[in-house]
């Protein structure tokens, strides 16, 4: 119990912190999340995280929250999905609530404008990083329909806006006919 | 009253905002705006700048907003309850389904297909950040326009990320606070 105690503090700890500091949309977390869970405490594979990333992000609701559920179930199963979306949800309530009062002096400070535009390049910096060292991942397996979903999915989303759901609806099941086809010519061969 | 209104409303919202982020903010709109008529356009548009400057998706920032102008703290809490419920259950499910199907060899196949696409969603979601960061207004306009000053901070960072691997918030917060150092000299 003990033990317990101390993964769910970590957990809404971890959870909170992050989502703290997840500024311009839901997807900075993640390589926040992949850098703490992956790389620091090893509590769950790349390839794991990449697929629990699939889930929460064709989910309906905000992509923050779906990944600290799903993170937090997989660390410690529904107490622990329950302390994360606690954690990822606290912030932004607290901080809302308190800037709903002081809106108008806290928009017009210059300091704050100008912090707020340096962080961009930062954010903008660290998911650049990580899409970087994911994208050489998939690269790495020489699988050249990976890497054509990738790029397609890519072009679909920024140049042509496509709905998401539509992309991983296709690749979903292009990823599951390929392997099925690849299942039949190899029991085929035996 | 209220608080099973504004419960109701948050709930539409939690489960029909597919995509995250700005894809939810039509719909939140429809909802607050139109059709309970709970902010102004002007109070709504300042929720998304609002929502922009601070931490927190944009369906969990408007349900507090929302909540504390019409009923309070109460009213803050039971709409974000709202919006979140319903990615509780239907992520959980699926969760579940994921950990007993898992080896099934078309679930492989389908995760497999799927692998390549999240990072292409989030490669654009980073460029998206970084024409912002660079030009403003996410929209590129001229070379000539470019912030060099954004470009630099960016350049610098990610050289810093890839060899040092420090905690991405501290990068975070040290574009930050050396863009608040420039930006309010200029």
């Amino acid at each position: 119990m003990k033990k317990n105690l101390k993964l769910y503090w970590t957990l809404f700890y971890s959870t909170f912190y992050l989502s703290a500091f997840t500024f311009g949309g839901g997807f900075v977390i993640i390589p926040l999340m992949k850098k703490r869970f992956v790389d620091d405490r090893k509590w769950i594979e790349n390839e794991e995280m990449l697929d629990l990333i699939a889930i929460a992000q064709s989910s309906p609701g905000a992509i923050a929250v779906n990944a600290s559920i799903i993170m937090g179930y997989r660390i410690g199963g529904i107490p622990g999905s329950l302390i994360a979306t606690l954690g990822t949800v606290l912030p932004p309530l607290i901080i809302i609530s308190i800037i709903s009062f002081f809106y108008t002096a806290f928009r017009d400070n210059t300091y704050v404008s100008a912090l707020l535009k340096g962080m961009q390049s930062g954010v903008a910096a660290v998911i650049i990083d990580v899409v970087l060292t994911m994208a050489g991942g998939i690269i790495k397996e020489k699988r050249i329909i990976s890497i054509i979903m990738m790029v397609g999915a890519f072009v679909a989303t920024f140049f042509f806006n496509v709905n998401v759901a539509y992309i991983i609806l296709i690749c979903g099941a292009i990823g599951a006919f390929l392997t099925l086809r690849e299942e039949k010519t190899r029991r085929r061969v035996k | 009253m209220i608080y099973l209104k504004l419960f109701l409303s948050f709930l539409q919202i939690g489960l029909f905002s597919i995509g995250g982020g700005y894809a939810a903010m039509p719909l939140i709109q429809q909802l607050i705006v139109e059709q309970n008529q709970w902010l102004t356009m002007t109070e709504f548009t300042d929720l998304i700048t609002i929502a922009e400057m601070t931490p927190g998706p944009i369906a969990i920032n408007s349900a507090t907003f929302v909540g504390t102008r019409i009923a309070g703290l109460g009213g803050a809490l039971i709409a974000t309850l709202g919006c979140v419920l319903p990615s509780f259950i239907i992520v959980l499910t699926l969760a579940k389904l994921y950990y007993i199907y898992k080896n099934l060899t078309i679930v492989q196949g389908i995760l497999g297909g799927l692998r390549p696409v999240v990072v292409a969603m989030i490669a654009s979601a980073g460029l998206s950040i970084l024409i912002t960061a660079f030009w403003g207004e996410g929209k590129i306009t001229s070379i000539l326009d470019i912030n060099y000053l954004a470009v630099g901070l960016f350049l610098i960072g990610l050289f810093i990320l890839k060899k040092f691997k420090p905690n991405p918030i501290y990068v975070m917060l040290g574009c930050g606070i050396i863009g608040m150092i420039i930006y309010s000299i200029i």
